[in-house]
């Protein structure tokens, strides 16, 4: 790899005028030090806070959840550093339609080929659409790449041994849910409500220093945002009965509302996720059929990210529009295949 | 936080990985099958903090700073080597207040480092363009949980929390040869419901879990069975009749021998059956390697 090179300009992001400059404070490290001191004179305090049952499953969520992300999290943002540095805009040109209406369908189905969960899409999302693909084409990808791999497909098969049409279904709901998003972004989509964050300025270096300070700044940034909502999951986790929902599942339609909400809130892997729908036997398909479509593309882990790599005032408008298509398709798409 | 700051984090981190998928730990958390990809991205995390440090300390002569452009970054050329220069300002009541440093120009001066915990920043950073560098310091949460509590397998609280889950087999093989004949805990319950117990019967068997607490008295044995990581964990739930010695505390590791019984719990969580098992013998054992099942 030609890797004196410079690497040109960031063509997409606008840059926002208050852009950090970091390297500037170096209390940063001081703090961390400081922090560090405090946590080790506290760690009596601590150890005892987390010594109840209740707060001990807490911890062991919250872990599990930042643990379980952080190899598909890695994956996704080296590969979004290597979009950023190594793949020159011409390729998206070439690769997908110039019109955005064909580009999204396109993007949706190429989902296919990442295997891995939601948290390894949020950070290549972002660095798709910083190297010019259409915003509506990169948020197809987003949102159909974690419900359609064959991981995801396969770990579905084998959740439902008996329903073999609840894999094509969660496909079809997914791709269709994927692409309507897409298309609806087209529509009343605005620029200006997507803010992705700054980045390193790549000017000037050579590619594999752009590469390594890339992936570092995706990965802090995305993993902060990761931590928000491993806490919130592991919050709900402890505290929303399960009984709660058990009372609810006889009414046809309120039970498809419920296992979405419950999708939403509990933020499994969408490689887990299958098994945990299998668990809920007392709902119907198309109920359980809406919790596999909706927890991989809007959960509070995901708004967290989302609300990161993109801004705070597109995540308010696309979470909740995403979560009101999904649940629609899944309605239709389970009363035609299940 | 800054460049050098979130290399040390990264680093932090990807340690805590490492450290936990060397020995057994990180089954506390995640199965098994995940390893070989924490190893992976640990060490990736590692090189990351290792790679990005060592320019920041060594290879000073960048042409910019951090930042997408603004046309101030130029300025600031040298990264580590002024930190005398703040270093009286550099404690707690400073960040608030204006820094008198020659780049008060750039609005980035307000960061203020966000306590960990303090989940809140997160929109609030963002709305000001700083929201990567300070949402970072929330990755010190992990590492934290991770080195000091050391969170344990889940237990009987999340156990208590969750209905009993028991997929349902296509078919139930004969059981293996052996007597007492070991099986894991949703086999048995499996075999135990939805077959009712046909290919149980005159076998005597041997099941591992922990002691959760059965409402209205008595005790559950319990597994928890995993798929991903405990954020995912649900139970499975065994009754036990027969000799049990009363007063064994919620969380104990034991291992019962004994036979199928017919008789059948249905959970409060959500409704399933939970099959009973005709306990002989039952004894004290330590916590498996492999706490959950599947």
């Amino acid at each position: 790899m030609r890797s004196a090179d410079p690497v040109e300009a960031a063509p997409a992001a606008p840059a926002p005028p208050d852009a950090e400059p970091a390297g500037q404070r170096p209390w940063s490290l001081y703090i961390l030090t400081a922090l560090f001191a405090a946590v080790v004179v506290l760690r009596g305090p601590l150890t005892r806070l987390f010594d109840t049952p209740a707060t001990q499953t807490w911890a062991t969520v919250f872990v599990s959840i930042v643990i379980q992300a952080t190899p598909f999290l890695a994956l996704g943002v080296v590969i979004s550093a290597a979009i950023a540095v190594f793949v020159p805009p011409s390729f998206f040109a070439r690769a997908l339609p110039s019109r955005p209406v064909l580009a999204v369908p396109v993007a949706g189905v190429a989902g296919v080929a990442l295997p891995g969960c939601e948290c390894g899409s949020v950070p290549i999302a972002g660095g798709l659409i910083r190297r010019g693909v259409a915003p509506a084409a990169a948020f197809a990808f987003l949102l159909s790449a974690p419900a359609i791999n064959p991981v995801v497909l396969v770990s579905t098969a084998v959740a439902f041994p008996g329903n073999p049409e609840m894999v094509l279904a969660r496909f079809v709901a997914s791709v269709v849910t994927a692409v309507l998003m897409g298309w609806l972004w087209l529509r009343v989509g605005r620029a200006d409500w997507i803010r992705t964050p700054p980045r390193p300025d790549l000017t000037g270096m050579s590619r594999w220093a752009a590469f390594w300070s890339t992936a570092r700044h995706d990965f802090v940034h995305a993993g902060g945002f990761l931590v928000v909502g491993g806490i919130t999951a592991a919050t709900l986790n402890v505290t929303v009965p399960q009984h709660w929902l058990t009372a609810l599942a006889d009414n046809a339609w309120l039970s498809v509302l419920v296992l979405a909400v419950l999708a939403v809130l509990l933020s499994i892997c969408s490689e887990a996720d299958a098994f945990v729908a299998a668990s809920l036997t007392q709902f119907s398909l198309t109920a359980r059929l809406a919790f596999l479509v909706v927890g991989p593309m809007i959960d509070v882990k995901l708004f967290a990210m989302q609300a990161g790599t993109f801004g705070r005032s597109f995540a308010l408008r696309f979470g909740p529009a995403t979560f009101v298509v999904a649940v629609v398709v899944s309605v239709l798409v389970g009363s035609v295949v299940l | 936080m800054n460049r050098e700051a979130q290399s040390v984090v990264l680093f932090l981190l990807g340690g805590a990985i490492l450290r936990i998928s060397a020995t057994d730990v990180y089954l506390r958390y995640v199965k098994a099958g995940l390893r070989p990809f924490l190893i992976v991205s640990g060490v990736l995390l590692v090189v990351i903090a290792a790679v990005t440090l060592y320019r920041e300390v060594f290879a000073p002569a960048r042409p910019l700073g951090e930042g997408d452009g603004g046309s101030s970054t130029g300025a600031h050329a040298p990264a580590p080597g002024h930190a005398p220069a703040h270093a009286q300002a550099g404690h707690a009541a400073a960040h608030a207040a204006p820094h008198p440093g020659a780049h008060a120009a750039v609005a980035g001066d307000e960061e203020a480092p966000a306590p960990p915990g303090a989940a809140g920043n997160d929109g609030d950073g963002h709305a000001h363009g700083h929201a990567g560098p300070r949402v970072a310091w929330l990755l010190v949460v992990p590492v934290f949980a991770i080195f000091l509590i050391g969170p344990p397998a889940l237990g009987s609280f999340a156990a208590s929390r969750g209905g009993t889950s028991v997929a349902k087999q296509s078919d139930y093989a004969p059981l293996p040869a052996g007597d007492p004949v070991t099986l894991p805990v949703l086999d048995y319950a499996s075999r135990a419901v939805w077959d009712r117990g046909a290919s149980l019967t005159d076998r005597r068997v041997r099941l591992t879990g922990f002691v959760s607490p059965r409402p209205g008295g008595g005790v559950y044995l319990t597994r928890m069975i995993l798929t991903c990581c405990a954020a995912d964990g649900r139970p499975v739930k065994v009754g036990l009749s027969g000799t049990v010695p009363a007063g064994l505390p919620a969380d104990t590791w034991i291992e019962v021998t004994g036979r199928y019984d017919p008789r059948v719990d249905k959970d409060r969580a959500n409704d399933e059956s939970i099959p009973y098992l005709a306990a002989e013998a039952l004894r004290e054992v330590t916590q498996p390697t492999q706490p959950y099942e599947q």
